[in-house]
């Protein structure tokens, strides 16, 4: 389908994807991917935790862009030593997106609000309100080092609020990194995001709480799960894992930018629709959504295809993507019955 | 003496609206500013209500025959640049039919979605909320950047289809005669509530624009068409028991795909409005701003009804409208202050029907914001921005209990389920 759309704007499909690939295949390139693939991740498990309730937690969006300046201006107030320090900012904005879209769990359990249309209000409130307003009252001007391109954002965060990036390993197993690319630090965040991910959910009796709740809340409610409180718990979780995906940007430039990078809320949920909410699955979609994004911006060097194309290619596969899932979820099911009707027939 | 809610619903709406204007005057009174009820408020207002009552609209044809549309946004994203595309191209009309066409294609591809392959509504919304800009960002790159005065990102200025004023009413002309200005001489007898409701009255039916006038319209048509046509009620059965609708022989899927397009042709026909000069007069990316989905909470807000759509639609409007020439905050001040007696209000309603929880939250709340009125000269501009979506977080926290939405709204639909 994509290619479609590139034949119709007159360019050749299979030049574009070869130059995409050829592009992705260097060594600066994929850094630039993992950079990106980083708070997709995070994002899609963050919106995956609320799938799993079938609670949907639109607000993503608002809760990272909030966690991520009030974990930036708190962490650039504070001196403390290196370690308490990252750990300290982490905590921040972990409290900061879970208390956030807590607010929308607890509205759903006591007020029956509807979260999908509290969260689409609460990221309005956050990033036209209280975020313009924010940035507005604790915006630091000025070039870091005199010389350098100015600079708009909260103060700089000192060093040791910093996590260190990953060039060590990444040159010790390859070659020195050029163009002044760093590899983020937050990966590791990410990695520990998935595990923990995987584990929570699958390995503790919470996480099966969790699912149960999500695949039938009267039967889980009637085995003892209070269902209230999952779904404040769940929202809290999700939330409290969106404010660590505005910290890859925060980690990277040191302050949270006056136009910080948007969007990443809608397209991890994206991803986690792409992922199947598993904690493997979730990684491919982000890698995929990763590449579109930074390969894109080679399409526009060699002129092979216009880079808005890429865009487009996102949402047709994410479109076909869920699509795909629910005709193989039925042919499944048609299959299951089936079996058991001939198991009826046999008994 | 007839109960309240026995009278007719658009004599009540008149009566929350006159009740609404009252304290509006109050207190602007008190502020010292005339921006709450002056003339320009309300024209603005209206403008700004238009496409959030379009959407509203669109929302309420889809939801009716139980689809949810989140993708509203997309749409509306769709509509502003095929809406800006057309009447720059062929004129101003057919920017307007341009933009339906453009949010129709958006809805049409939600409906194949959730009705043919049974997707989740929200999940197909999100993916058309991701889709439209994608799209117009790449119809922009190919077709936009070779217009003169184009680029990636905005197009060169939009035609606008005129606009009219009421004769007699509002001094509007018919022919080359200039009638008489009855709402316009009211307003400047410094009649206390009288005049104030006449410049408000004045702002909506000054130089209105023909799509307004369609828009206002398609309410009564909305409201005839779902509630007094067969079509209607055919449509509707689709959004409460599909089962029910099938074993009479309704067409569920066809049903729904013409609910849920009709619902993007409406949504793409606000985006069209947005980019026309009423409110912009050029299509700008990102220019929706959300407007999709305030549509969808003025949908909620009015019940799944018509007459509430716009009433949403108006509430929601009027700070947008506001907003924009409140240079020194004084209009915004004041709407605290609304605020804080409008939760008194409901704090009020609650206490009378012994409901402890929601009295005690509405006045804890309206003392807050008295506190916040009382303490602050000035406010930041951006809450006024944010107005809008904390009425509608305190509607819902109040009312959400109250509201009905249709039954089987949301629910994946397959033929031959029992």
């Amino acid at each position: 389908m994509s290619s479609i759309v590139l034949v119709l704007s007159g360019s050749s499909p299979l030049r574009a994807f070869a130059d995409m690939f050829e592009h992705a295949s260097r060594l600066e390139t994929m850094v630039d991917i993992l950079n990106r693939a980083t708070p997709l991740y995070i994002a899609g498990v963050a919106a995956a935790i609320g799938f799993r309730m079938n609670l949907f937690n639109i607000g993503v969006e608002g809760q990272y862009l909030l966690a991520a300046i009030v974990a930036a201006h708190l962490g650039a107030m504070v001196t403390l030593t290196p370690v308490l320090h990252v750990t300290f900012i982490m905590l921040v904005a972990v409290a900061v997106g879970a208390a956030y879209s807590g607010f929308a769990g607890v509205l759903k359990v006591t007020r029956g609000v509807n979260e999908v249309i509290s969260t689409i209000m609460l990221n309005a409130i956050a990033i036209s309100g209280l975020v313009a307003y924010l940035i507005r009252i604790w915006q630091a001007g000025g070039a870091i080092d005199p010389g350098t391109v100015q600079r708009v954002g909260t103060a700089p965060i000192p060093k040791s609020g910093l996590l260190p990036d990953l060039n060590v390993i990444v040159e010790s197993l390859t070659r020195e990194l050029r163009q002044g690319k760093t590899l983020t630090g937050v990966l590791l965040v990410a990695i520990v995001v998935g595990i923990g991910y995987h584990v929570l959910v699958n390995r503790t009796r919470f996480g099966f709480d969790l699912r149960a709740s999500g695949v039938n809340p009267f039967a889980a409610s009637v085995g003892g799960v209070p269902p209230k409180r999952m779904v404040v718990i769940a929202m809290a979780l999700s939330g409290g894992v969106a404010g660590l995906v505005g910290l890859t940007e925060v980690m990277l430039t040191g302050y949270f930018a006056a136009n910080p990078i948007r969007g990443l809320g809608f397209t991890g949920i994206a991803v986690a629709l792409l992922g199947r909410n598993h904690p493997v699955g979730i990684v491919f979609a982000a890698l995929i959504f990763a590449f579109l994004d930074v390969s894109s911006g080679v399409l526009q060097f060699t002129g092979a295809a216009s880079r808005e194309i890429v865009v487009i290619m996102q949402g047709v596969i994410i479109l076909a993507a869920v699509v795909a899932y629910e005709i193989a979820r039925r042919a499944r099911e048609k299959e299951e019955a089936h079996a058991a009707a001939e198991a009826m027939v046999a008994a | 003496m007839k109960r309240f809610s026995e009278l007719p619903a658009w004599l009540r709406w008149s009566l929350y609206a006159a009740v609404g204007v009252l304290l509006l005057t109050v207190v602007q009174t008190l502020e010292g500013t005339d921006r709450l009820t002056s003339v320009t408020s309300s024209q603005s207002m209206l403008r700004w209500a238009i496409p959030i009552l379009l959407a509203g609209l669109g929302g309420l044809y889809s939801e009716r025959a139980g689809v949810v549309n989140i993708g509203l946004e997309g749409m509306m994203i769709l509509g502003t640049w095929f809406g800006a595309w057309g009447a720059i191209t062929y004129g101003a009309w057919w920017g307007i039919v341009a933009g339906i066409v453009g949010g129709a294609l958006g809805g049409l591809l939600h409906a194949v979605a959730t009705v043919t392959f049974g997707v989740d509504h929200i999940i197909s919304g999100v993916a058309v909320n991701i889709l439209a800009p994608g799209i117009t960002r790449f119809l922009s790159s190919e077709i936009l950047t070779n217009i003169p005065g184009g680029s990636i990102t905005q197009s060169p200025r939009v035609p606008g289809v005129g606009s009219a004023t009421i004769p007699f009413l509002a001094g509007g002309t018919i022919g080359n005669w200039t009638t008489p200005d009855l709402f316009g001489w009211l307003g400047t007898q410094k009649w206390f509530f009288i005049s104030n409701f006449a410049n408000l009255l004045k702002g909506v039916m000054t130089r209105v624009s023909w799509v307004t006038v369609i828009a206002l319209l398609l309410v009564p048509l909305s409201a005839w068409l779902l509630w007094r046509t067969r079509f209607g009620l055919r449509l509707r059965i689709c959004g409460e028991r599909p089962e029910a609708g099938e074993a009479q022989g309704v067409d569920v899927y066809r049903y729904k795909y013409i609910g849920v397009v009709i619902s993007g042709a409406l949504a793409g026909m606000a985006g069209a409005f947005i980019a026309s000069p009423e409110l912009s007069g050029i299509y700008l990316e990102g220019q929706t701003t959300g407007r999709g989905f305030i549509g969808l909470a003025a949908l909620i807000f009015g019940n799944w009804r018509p007459i509430g759509v716009i009433g949403g639609a108006l509430l929601f409007g009027y700070p947008f409208g506001i907003g924009l020439r409140d240079l020194d905050g004084s209009a915004s001040h004041a709407l605290i202050l609304v605020n804080a007696i409008g939760l008194a209000a409901v704090a009020i309603w609650a206490f009378t029907r012994s409901k402890r929880t929601d009295t005690v939250l509405a006045l804890v709340l309206s003392g807050i914001f008295a506190l916040w009125y009382i303490t602050t000269d000035v406010v930041p501009d951006v809450w006024i921005n944010i107005l809008p979506f904390v009425i509608v977080l305190l509607v819902l926290i109040f009312f959400a209990q109250r509201l009905r939405p249709p039954a089987a709204d949301g629910l994946s639909y397959r033929k031959g389920q029992t």
